[in-house]
Order: structure tokens, then C-alpha cells, then sequence
């Protein structure tokens, strides 16, 4: 069989732990071959020494059958080893044409020849259906449109091994589909590419074959087609997972949270980012709100926060209005808050484990008294919720908060907001990022935080998750309620159309 | 991400990763690049003079105690931009507050002859009402208005050089001088025992004063709730706010504390009894801008400020016998100069490493 690349029994060791424990890739010409595993697998340790950032201890690897030794990322690209980031890497404020050329530029007596380039440029996009228009300021497209530039950049360096890094995360379930799309030309086209993601649904419908890590190690590598989700998740988590939400009936009771009319205007544009909305959510009811991002969703939870004071409109938090409440205020007042930027607003990544763990704390009297904080209180405080929600750190409670890997930071959040008992728990995208054990987890969280008679608000631009999770259904559509529904009256289509601004039901 | 974090002053990564080596390494690829400046002036006694660098301030115990002398106020000036740079301010303006601090102290120092054996105290806590006062107004600025703290604080550097030289002529003026009247022998600090161990310097308790301030701000800093909300705004103020800490308050406040940690300085200096006077000069206070090298070695940790200030003075002491030998004393400065870049180098070297390890290293 022929193998475009080969990474074969590869070893490497980092102080105290085997990121890769005898890993073994294999490529085939043409294919998509994705790399499945949770958070901390080994799959960036993996790629790292495919671009030769990291030498493994052993093990090698073999390139179109011939035995290579990658040196660094400059070489891997020129062995025609692409790889657009999860985190793209472009000039914000320069055009799309001048991104993908950055850094191949053809000059002639020291000036920028476009015009070839150009017409490079939209042969590909042709190609391959990657619609872009060359001249558009990148800071002014979408990031879907992003994507497709990252793409670009490795098609213009003639790159044939194309490595995709969790591309989905950042993408709406449209631009999700367009991704497939391009993906399986690319790869009808001769391209092969290697798939990173712990997406089940998104490997089963793109991929051929798939190669799962588990703690370093090699799981296996299986034909997609022989594999069910279920059994794919199960290599992965190295249990079984229950990928539905377990939940049971449950009827509303007393509203937690009401928003009456409630408006927050834009700073750059006449239009309100949310506009005249009103909402309630019940004790013991987990209320889903659906949309497509940026239609006000931030704006609505920071309002509710208090983090940007609302324009109009009244907030009320068990019968109490809060509109101009202080933050702090809301805070030990019941409302808890799982932000959607966990490294902006979640974590003070500089600080360590415990310190963030009580960031809505540190204030009460069993964590300071006179001003003197109790370093004991707190550090046995972190230690009870690292256990209770399954943390994993180099070093328990002292270590800090940058090093540990995103997953776990979104449970230390997780775990802090949960744990402190609130009323009224705001959830932004709460798995975003996570592995199917971790989502899994943090549904149950919910879930149970819900049974305990909580009111529950998540946003949630996953609609599989909303239609999971939710008792209640709220669409937003450009800062308003287009829909209020129950998740068995609705088909996740019938969502779709209501995200889009095309279908208007009844607001609440 | 970041955006909003950075005041004024691109914040080195002065967490405790750093380590004091990197610093280390910097004094001595600092003093190296020092001598080759010696053997370019003159090579012939330059090994001489820069023996006299490394050994100047250990020739007697009077060199010593005048290394303590020379260090209190810069120990103080480097506090106060340590301060503020924990919450991410860049206090450039410690100098004007230096100067306001000691001519709140020189006012109480000549005036309040009334107050008896507690004149110094009265006298070291207006200098400290005065710099904390000096250095609110770009506070203010900056949390409630936008204004960069790093401009304000530039502005408020000569306006209060020219407040203080009109204030001092209006009130403790000497017209044969030029300069302020002598402070009241009450107004002293007292020696607390150095000028024995010392004798013939002018070592004074000052030192011991800014080793306690050092020791009270670390612990302010690194036990308290009020550091604990410092330190988070200074790390990252969105998730600060997010947490319901007033960060406008909070920098407000590290405004307060770094003006008052300046004044204090100004009013050590000027208490010392050394003969230390005012003068009605156009000229800003060099000690408020050592404070920054002083900050920047000590890592913007308090202990580490306090050790950076000794040194410092301990080379300046070293530089001023260096013109036996025909040097200049400013190769000293630039050896100092040298000594904060490869400071800020190997931070940011560091940093980098840093980041590149984990970002190979991550998921």
C-alpha cells in the first residue's frame, strides 16, 4: 500500500510524562484521515514533530516512502506540508491576496509583482471552490472566508499534505457544511490531508479512515465506514460515553431571571445589538438561546451581567430589579456566569489554579478575614472542587492557570461558577473546545444544577447541543426573540431557518 | 486579547517564572560590556577602573553607609514603579511625586518646629500625603477619563517641579542660597544606630524605614485581598471587572500608593540630615527615573527593588572613585543602562521561550 506519509512508532518524551507513547500514522494519497482524540492526547505533540519543532526520541518518519528528517516547519513546507491553525495566522489589515503571498512574494528589482500572483490565486479558488475576493481587507471578512485564505496560503505554496487543526470550532453549522464541501475536493483532487478534531459527527461524514490517540497512545486506526460514532467515542474516551443528554421531566417552576424590554445599543451603528427583548427564565428549567454568533447573544449575557450596563429595559433577578446593579452585586446575589472568552474574561491565566478558582470569592469571610486572605481556606477550597469536577494539573493548586490546557481551564470555570451554588447559572457556549467526555460532563453539570432547581440560561451556537439540552428554546435573530419553541415541536431545520432571519414565531 | 491590558508601558512577564538569575546574568553581561567601555576609553587603566566599580563601595564602612544613604531614596522611587507596574500602570511620573513628597516634608521639616520629637514623623508622613496627592491626579485621569497615565504622568513630572520650586520660594525660601531653608535638627531621621556602625557616612534609618516599607508592600501585595484585587487588574482587567472588582478604583488607588511610596522617597532624602536642600532649579529629580532601572532589575517585586536599589547605589558609589583613575562617573550610568537592557532582554527572551515551549507543547 502506498502511504503519502508515514510517522511510524514515534516517541516523545516531555519531563514527567510520554506525550506520545509508540504512535503510529499512516497517509494514503487522496485521503482524509482524521486525528481523533480528547484534549491532551498527544495530537498537537504529534503534528509538532511532523513540522520538525520537536525531535522525537524515537521512531521516524517517511515521506512519499522515502525516510526524512524535518528540521523545522520551514522545511516541512517545503516538503509540501501545509497547516491551517486553529487560530488563523493573518495580517489583519492586509488584503486577502497579500496575506497568502506573505512571505513567497515574487519581486522583480525589489517590487511586488501581483499580477501573476493574482491570477494564481483565483485559478485556485476556481479549483478548488473556495470562494474569495482577493482584494477584501481581512480584519473585514467573515471567518469562514478566513479559513478559506488559510487554505489558499497552502494551495499557493504547491502544498499537497494538508493538516486541518480543529477547523470547525470557529465555524457556523453553514460554514461548517462549505468546509466539508471544499475538504472532499481537495481531496478528490489528489490532496491528503490529516483531520484534527474530537468532532464525532463532523469525522464520521468527511473522513476515510481515522486514527485515534489516547493518552499518548496509539488506539488504533479504523475505516470510518466499519465505525459507528458510538464506537469511535468510546476509543477515544476508553469507556463508554452516553452522547445523549440524560435528562429527566421536570416542571418550571418560580421565574429566576425576567428581562423586560431590555435594549443595548451599538457603539458603531444605529442598529441595537439587542432590541427590545424580553425573556424569563424559570427555576429548574435550562432556557437555550440559538443563533448564529454575533446576533447579540454577548451583548444580551453581558447586559444581563452587568459587565456593559443596559441602555433599556429592565433586568430582575428573583423579583429584584438589578438593572444598575453593580457587578459584584449580581454576583453574590445569586446570578453565576460561565463567559464565552474564557482566557478574556474566564481566568486571570497569570494567576494560579486556587486563586482563580475563587475569583468570585475571595472577598467572603472564609477566605479573608481583615483583609489578610486565608491561604489555607482557599487552597482547601480549590482542592475540594479540582476533585469534585475532575481538574487535571501539573500541580494542583499552585499551578497557573496559562499552562494548563483548555479543556481543563473551561472546567476549572466550570467549577468555580457551579460550585458556588448559584440561582441563576449563564452559560456561554460551555463546551466550546471540549472533548465528547468533557461535554458529556459538563452536561451533567447543567443538567443537575437544573434537577437542583436552578434556572439555567446557555447560549449555544451548536444546535445539536441546544436540541439536547434545552427545556425551552429562544432564537435570536439580530438582537430580537424571533422564537420561543420546545425542542419536540421543532426539527433542528426548522431552528436553522429561524437562525437565518427567514421563519418569525411567536417571541414570549 | 490583550488589547486593553497594556497601559502605556509594554508589560514584561515579571511573574515569579522569571527568576532572579535572568537579572543576575544581565549585572554581568552589564558589567562586561562596562569594561570593554573602560578598555575603548583607556585601556591602560581600565582593568583599575573597573576594580573600583566592583570594589569602590566596599573600600570602608563609610563607603557602605553611604551605599545605604545613596540607595534609600531609589529603593523608594523603584518601589513605587514596581507598584504601579503590578497593576499594569507605568508610574513614569515617580519623579514629580518625588519631589512634591519632599517639599511636603521640608515644609514640616523648617515649620513645624512645635511638634517636638515627632516632627520627623509628621514631617515623613506629609511627604507621603504629598506624592500619594501628586501621583492621584493621573490616576483620576486614567480611570475616568482615558487619558494615557504614561503622558499625564510626564506632564505632572514638570508641573511639579515648577509647583515645588514656586511653592519653596513661597514659603521656605533661603534668597543667599537659592535653595531651601535647612530643616529643624527634630525633623532628622533619627540614625537608629548606623551612623556607629558607619561612622563618617550618612547612613541614616532612612534605610531601615524603606526595608520595612518593602516587607509591609510585599505583604499588602501577596497576603491581602486588596493585592489579591490589584494584582488580577493588573493581569487582566476584563476578567477582573467580570468578577465585580472596581478596576477603576483599583487603579485609582495603585496610584495612591505608588505616589505616596515616591514621597516617601523624597522625604527620606531630604530628612536625612545630610545637608540636602531644595534647589530652585529647572531640573527634574534623576530619582524618579532610576526608579525605573531599580524596578525593572527588581523585577517589580518589592524584595527584588530593594536589592536592585542597593546595588545600584552600591555602583554609583564605585562610578564617583572611578575619576581617580580618569573615568567619567556617567560610564557608570551607562554600564546601568546596560545592565536594565539585558535585564529586559533576557525577560523577554525568556517570555518568548516561554511561549513557544507551550505553544509546542500545548493541547
Amino acid at each position: 500500500m502506498d502511504y503519502i506519509i508515514e510517522m511510524l512508532n514515534i516517541v516523545k518524551e516531555f519531563p514527567g510524562i510520554r506525550a506520545n507513547d509508540d504512535v503510529t500514522l499512516q497517509v494514503k494519497k487522496g485521503e482524509i484521515h482524521a486525528l481523533l482524540g480528547e484534549n491532551g492526547a498527544g495530537k498537537s505533540t504529534l503534528m509538532s514533530v511532523l513540522f520538525g519543532m520537536y525531535k522525537p526520541e524515537s521512531g521516524s518518519i517517511r515521506l512519499r516512502g522515502e525516510e526524512v528528517s524535518i528540521s523545522g516547519p520551514k522545511m516541512a513546507n517545503s516538503l509540501g506540508i501545509g497547516m491551517v491553525h486553529q487560530h488563523f495566522m493573518l495580517v489583519h489589515n492586509f488584503t486577502v491576496l497579500q496575506n497568502i503571498i506573505l512571505g513567497v512574494e515574487t519581486t522583480q528589482n525589489g517590487f511586488l509583482q501581483y499580477d501573476e500572483a493574482r491570477k494564481k490565486v483565483i485559478a485556485l479558488s476556481e479549483q478548488y471552490g473556495l470562494k474569495v475576493d482577493p482584494d477584501a481587507l481581512i480584519s473585514d471578512i467573515t471567518v469562514g472566508m478566513q479559513q478559506r485564505v488559510e487554505i489558499l496560503k497552502m494551495l499557493y505554496r504547491d502544498n499537497d499534505i494538508l493538516i486541518f487543526d480543529e477547523p470547525t470550532a470557529v465555524l457556523t453549522p453553514q460554514e461548517i457544511e462549505e468546509l466539508i464541501a471544499i475538504m472532499k475536493s481537495l481531496a478528490a483532487e489528489g490532496k491528503s490531508i490529516i483531520f484534527i478534531s474530537h468532532k464525532l459527527e463532523e469525522i464520521k461524514r468527511v473522513a476515510d479512515r481515522c486514527t485515534v490517540l489516547r493518552l499518548g497512545k496509539c488506539v488504533g486506526t479504523v475505516n470510518i465506514s466499519d465505525v459507528t460514532v458510538e464506537e469511535m467515542s468510546e476509543m477515544m474516551v476508553g469507556r463508554k460515553v452516553i452522547l445523549e443528554v440524560e435528562k429527566q421531566k421536570r416542571e418550571p417552576g418560580e421565574p429566576v431571571l425576567e428581562i423586560n424590554n431590555l435594549t443595548v445599543k451599538s457603539e458603531n451603528s444605529t442598529k441595537n445589538k439587542v432590541h427590545d427583548l424580553s425573556l424569563k427564565v424559570n427555576e429548574g428549567e435550562i432556557v437555550c438561546i440559538a443563533g448564529v454568533d454575533g446576533n447579540g447573544q454577548s451583548e444580551l449575557i453581558y447586559a444581563i451581567t452587568g459587565i456593559t450596563p443596559a441602555d433599556d429595559g429592565t433586568i430582575r433577578l428573583k423579583g429584584e430589579d438589578v438593572t444598575s446593579r453593580s457587578i459584584r452585586y449580581r454576583n453574590t446575589h445569586g446570578m453565576s456566569h460561565i463567559p464565552e472568552d474564557r482566557h478574556k474574561y474566564g481566568l486571570v491565566l497569570d494567576y494560579n489554579l486556587a486563586d482563580n478558582l475563587v475569583l468570585m470569592e475571595y472577598f467572603e469571610p472564609r477566605f479573608q478575614s481583615k483583609g489578610f486572605r486565608k491561604r489555607e481556606e482557599v487552597e482547601k477550597y480549590a482542592e475540594s472542587l479540582i476533585e469534585r469536577f475532575d481538574i487535571r494539573s501539573s500541580e494542583g493548586v499552585d499551578t497557573i492557570a496559562r499552562s494548563m490546557s483548555g479543556g481543563n481551564q473551561q472546567k476549572a470555570i466550570a467549577a468555580r461558577e457551579i460550585g458556588r451554588n448559584p440561582d441563576l447559572l449563564l452559560a456561554v457556549q460551555p463546551t466550546r473546545g471540549l472533548d465528547v467526555g468533557a461535554i458529556e460532563y459538563m452536561h451533567k453539570q447543567i443538567v443537575s444544577a437544573r434537577d437542583n432547581g436552578k434556572a439555567v440560561l446557555v447560549v449555544s451556537f451548536e444546535l445539536s447541543e441546544v436540541m439536547q439540552l434545552a427545556d425551552r428554546i429562544l432564537v435570536m435573530y439580530e438582537g430580537e426573540i424571533v422564537a420561543n419553541v420546545k425542542p419536540a415541536d421543532v426539527t433542528e431545520k426548522e431552528l436553522g431557518l429561524y437562525m437565518a432571519g427567514s421563519k418569525r414565531g411567536e417571541a414570549v | 486579547m490583550n488589547k486593553g491590558k497594556w497601559r502605556g508601558f509594554p508589560k514584561l512577564n515579571v511573574s515569579k517564572a522569571a527568576g532572579p538569575l535572568s537579572s543576575i546574568g544581565a549585572i554581568i553581561v552589564g558589567l562586561l560590556v562596562g569594561l570593554i567601555i573602560l578598555l575603548f576609553a583607556n585601556s591602560s587603566k581600565a582593568f583599575e577602573g573597573f576594580g573600583m566599580i566592583l570594589g569602590g563601595g566596599l573600600q570602608s564602612s563609610k563607603d557602605l553607609g553611604n551605599v545605604l544613604y545613596y540607595a534609600t531614596p531609589i529603593i523608594m522611587t523603584g518601589m513605587s514603579v514596581a507598584f504601579a507596574f503590578r497593576t499594569s500602570l507605568f508610574n513614569i511620573g515617580a519623579s514629580g511625586q518625588f519631589m512634591m513628597g519632599a517639599y511636603g516634608a521640608v515644609l514640616v521639616g523648617v515649620l513645624g518646629t512645635g511638634l517636638g520629637p515627632f516632627q520627623w514623623i509628621v514631617a515623613l508622613l506629609a511627604a507621603m500625603v504629598f506624592g500619594a496627592l501628586w501621583a492621584l491626579l493621573p490616576g483620576l485621569l486614567q480611570a475616568y477619563r482615558n487619558v494615557n497615565i504614561v503622558i499625564s504622568c510626564i506632564m505632572t513630572n514638570y508641573i511639579g517641579m515648577y509647583l515645588v520650586n514656586w511653592l519653596v520660594k513661597g514659603t521656605v525660601y533661603n534668597q543667599m542660597t537659592n535653595r531651601s531653608i535647612a530643616v529643624a535638627e527634630t525633623a532628622n531621621i533619627p540614625k537608629m544606630g548606623l551612623n556607629e556602625i558607619f561612622p563618617g557616612s550618612s547612613a541614616n534609618g532612612g534605610i531601615i524605614i524603606a526595608i520595612i516599607i518593602a516587607i509591609v508592600i510585599y505583604i499588602l501585595l501577596n497576603k491581602t485581598t486588596f493585592g489579591y484585587e490589584l494584582r488580577a487588574c493588573g493581569f487582566n482587567r476584563y476578567a477582573s471587572r467580570y468578577a465585580g472588582i472596581n478596576e477603576k478604583r483599583a487603579i485609582v488607588m495603585s496610584m495612591l500608593i505608588s505616589g505616596a511610596l515616591a514621597g516617601i522617597g523624597g522625604g527620606l532624602l531630604y530628612l536625612a540630615g545630610s545637608g540636602k536642600y531644595i534647589a530652585v532649579e529647572d531640573v527634574l529629580a534623576v530619582e524618579g527615573f532610576t526608579g525605573i532601572s531599580v524596578a525593572l532589575l527588581g523585577m517589580s517585586h518589592p524584595i527584588g527593588t530593594l536589592f536592585a536599589g542597593l546595588f545600584i547605589a552600591y555602583m554609583t558609589i564605585g562610578g564617583s572613585y572611578m575619576q581617580l583613575a580618569g573615568f567619567v562617573p556617567e560610564i557608570i550610568d551607562i554600564i546601568t543602562a546596560v545592565i536594565i537592557y539585558f535585564a529586559a532582554f533576557a525577560l523577554i527572551l525568556r517570555s518568548v521561550l516561554k511561549r513557544i515551549r507551550t505553544r509546542k507543547g500545548g493541547d
